[in-house]
């Protein structure tokens, strides 16, 4: 239970300067470092969708939960279980290719994770690759022999399986509400 | 009609039926001011001597009328000096408007003169805020703003206006309040909301089932918390501890939440409550904390805050839920609304053995009273009560003096007490009492503070003689930082470190400065005149009184102790 382990949130936000800012603060007002962040606007272009992962425990990830729930600009949060859910990443690598056997062989490591070559130069070679964080690790580790320049990630993006969507109505959801009630 | 934002601001104040407002003009803020000029006849402008004293201005006169506070700042230091001010309102869920006015947009985020992020500064403090930069936005913002301020669980909201906007002319069409709800972000958030918000009721199989649970209890608690005050819940909190004939503990702020002279009041709970109630929350099988957030103040020691008892929670902020205690159950609503439903399924219930044995326990302590040139602070709390009107608002700083007032003179309904219970913020209690005699003229109000914290912000004796607002203020004088010193001889050994005052000024002389009355009295009848001379006058009152330097708040809990372990009693 009260075990430290990665925790996945998704939060549904108003799309408004500010809003990030007041959601990331939760966290490291508990002294929590951020691991993944990836924000984007939804279907609906007013509304925002924040995944963010940190190591936490069950405890304090739900009162955090709850803390995030109460502010006005959120509309609802939601603990993925990670079990159950799909967890994406993009990632852009660019490694060093000093010869033309290096890059022959990057370009099967690529081809392996069903990665894309979205770049080349004499010496380089940009690989593009989405997945798990699994995939993502393991292909990093792989092309470390040939000297990655620069590596960027898009963080996390994750939805859970099945049908069920943050945008159920639940009891608790609605107590949170009758809190946010502006009459 | 085609307006400035100055006065399209004016109007909006007028919409909320504003007519009182605490505040410091500035260079940024001119605009706004210029427009106040003509409104002189509708909305009465308090100046202070410092924007910290507004702050806790507004703050008495939201807490003490139920209205919300409205404070006006400059930029730069000007709002800064009110973030004292902002987090004590949001710690006590005060209901508060706070609007100050930046720079240019154009100067934005060039450190220009006086330029400060003031919207980030005060987001952990607020209940939200706004930069307001397009001028078409601020009725909207304007009016967004005290809609949240007063609902929910009240709090401070701060709009940030960059000058020009001030300046610049739009069309305002005027709006009446209860239509408000239905522009703007607020109709989005009514929209959004996952029920029906025009008519939001608490859930009734939670009702019910907190009703089976009463009735199974052999030995109930209730806790009256802070909510009870800000929802106005006192009448019906009253019928719920008459009906389940059941001891009630009251926390600092729950304070005029329940009837302090109430036979059925074990005083306060927690760090500093009495032996009854702390003993009847250990030995509870049930215990029902209306408003409360179990703060470490009450809950000392979480895992065995009353751990005989199923703990139930009645709270309008749901993140208030299991944050500091594990319950076993919890409503979601309005105090007032979620006793009403209570009351009317509850019938009579009786306790005489478990209040016999609660009540076998001391609700106050007593002193040794036999010092010839110093008084009890119970004598003090008795002479006031016995000499002022029933009603006498009490407005006090922080400290020993404090617990004292608030443990010996009984409350008997909400806005009676002032108190920063929360933020704990010394010199609070100077501008509320200035802030709750505006909002109520004709009741008596008592500052009562402590040597330390009235040296904190005494200026503000001049705003209430310029005003002619007669508060009388009594200073508990024991040459210390009190409640510091009594930490320091419980827990460090007597290491008096920077805690003794043997210093000016002389505070008779300094009232009489400021145009005031001021005595300094060392026993009761001495008081009792003094009291007499202050309630005749027109002018306010300063009363210096002797007290031990070592006279302690009893009894008293270690932060992080179970909640029976008194260190001393
Ligand atoms: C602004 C601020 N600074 C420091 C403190 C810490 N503090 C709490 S009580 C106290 C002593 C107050 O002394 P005094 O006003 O003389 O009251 P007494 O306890 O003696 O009644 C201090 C320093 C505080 N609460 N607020």
């Amino acid at each position: 239970m009260d075990q430290i382990r990665r925790q996945s949130l998704s939060v549904l936000v108003d799309n408004e300067s500010g809003v990030l800012s007041q959601v990331s603060r939760m966290f490291s007002r508990k002294g929590y470092n951020i691991e993944s962040l990836a924000v984007g606007t939804t279907d609906n272009p007013a509304v925002s969708r924040i995944t963010i992962e940190v190591m936490a425990n069950d405890q304090q990830t739900n009162l955090l939960c709850n803390q995030l729930r109460k502010l006005l600009p959120v509309h609802s949060v939601k603990l993925l279980d990670l079990e159950k859910s799909i967890r994406r990443e993009l990632i852009l690598l660019k490694v060093h290719t000093a010869s033309n056997d290096a890059c022959n062989r990057a370009i099967q490591i690529a081809n392996i994770f069903r990665a894309s070559i979205i770049d080349v130069s004499t010496t380089t070679l940009t690989i593009a690759v989405i997945g798990d964080a699994r995939k993502t690790e393991a292909i990093i580790d792989l092309v470390k022999e040939f000297g990655v320049l620069e590596l960027v990630r898009t963080g996390m993006v994750a939805l859970e399986r099945g049908a069920d969507t943050i945008y159920e109505a639940t009891k608790e959801k609605g107590e949170f509400d009758y809190g946010k009630n502006v009459l | 009609m085609l307006m400035t934002g100055a006065k399209i601001l004016m109007e909006c104040l007028l919409e909320q039926e504003v007519d009182t407002i605490f505040g410091y003009p500035g260079g940024t803020i001119l605009n706004v001011y210029d427009e106040l000029y003509n409104y002189g006849d509708k909305i009465r402008h308090y100046l202070t001597a410092h924007e910290q004293g507004a702050a806790h201005a507004a703050d008495g006169y939201a807490r003490s009328t139920g209205k919300v506070g409205v404070c006006f700042a400059t930029s730069g230091p000007g709002c800064t000096n009110l973030t004292t001010g902002i987090a004590t309102a949001y710690m006590d869920s005060s209901p508060i408007v706070f609007i100050t006015c930046n720079v240019n947009e154009g100067l934005l985020g060039k450190d220009a003169f006086q330029e400060v992020d003031i919207t980030g500064i005060t987001m952990p403090i607020t209940k939200c805020n706004y930069m307001v930069r397009d001028v078409k936005k601020l009725a909207d913002i304007v009016r967004e703003a005290f809609a949240i301020a007063r609902s929910g669980r009240p709090g401070p909201v701060l709009i940030d206006i960059v000058k020009n906007v001030t300046a610049e002319k739009t069309e305002f069409t005027p709006l009446p309040r209860d239509e408000h709800a239905m522009h703007g972000k607020l109709g989005a958030l009514i929209r959004r909301a996952s029920h029906d918000l025009k008519t939001p009721e608490p859930d009734i199989g939670d009702v019910e089932r907190l009703v089976d649970m009463i009735r199974d209890s052999k030995k109930p608690l209730l806790v009256c918390g802070g909510g009870v005050v800000r929802s106005r819940a006192h009448k019906e909190f009253l019928a719920l501890a008459e009906r389940m004939d059941t001891p009630v503990a009251i926390t600092v702020m729950g304070g005029g939440g329940f009837c302090g002279r109430n036979p059925l009041t074990t005083g306060i709970i927690g760090m500093h409550g009495s032996q009854a109630s702390n003993m009847a929350c250990d030995a509870c099988d049930l215990l029902v904390a209306v408003g409360c957030r179990f703060s470490d103040r009450v809950a000392l020691d979480p895992p065995t805050f009353a751990k005989q008892a199923k703990i139930v929670q009645i709270d309008i902020d749901r993140a208030e839920i299991n944050k500091n205690v594990e319950v076993d159950h919890h409503i979601i609503g309005d105090a007032k609304r979620v006793l009403q439903l209570i009351n009317e399924r509850l019938e009579q219930q009786n306790h005489e053995a478990w209040k016999d044995y609660v009540f076998s326990f001391k609700t106050e302590v007593e002193y040794d009273s036999g010092h010839e040139h110093t008084m009890t602070p119970k004598q003090i709390s008795d002479t006031i009560a016995k000499t002022c009107p029933q009603d006498t608002i009490v407005a006090t700083d922080v400290g020993q003096h404090q617990m004292w007032v608030i443990q010996h003179f009984h409350y008997d309904y909400p806005g009676q007490l002032l108190t920063s219970g929360g933020f704990g913020t010394m010199g609070f209690g100077l501008g509320a009492a200035i802030g709750a005699k505006v909002g109520n003229p004709e009741k008596t109000v008592i500052h009562i503070t402590g040597d330390g914290c009235f040296r904190m912000n005494c200026h503000e004796l001049c705003t209430e003689e310029f005003y002619k607002l007669p508060i009388i203020t009594i200073i508990y004088n024991n040459q210390t930082l009190g409640m510091v010193r009594q930490w320091q001889t419980l827990i460090y050994n007597g290491h008096y470190s920077q805690t003794t005052l043997e210093r000016g000024p002389d505070f008779v002389k300094l009232a009489e400065a400021y145009g005031l009355g001021g005595k300094r009295v060392c026993t009761v009848d001495e008081l009792e005149a003094a009291l007499k001379e202050a309630l005749a006058s027109d002018h306010g009152y300063v009363i210096d009184c002797a007290i031990e330097m070592d006279e302690m708040v009893r009894p008293m809990v270690p932060v992080g102790e179970k909640i029976t372990k008194f260190l001393v009693v």
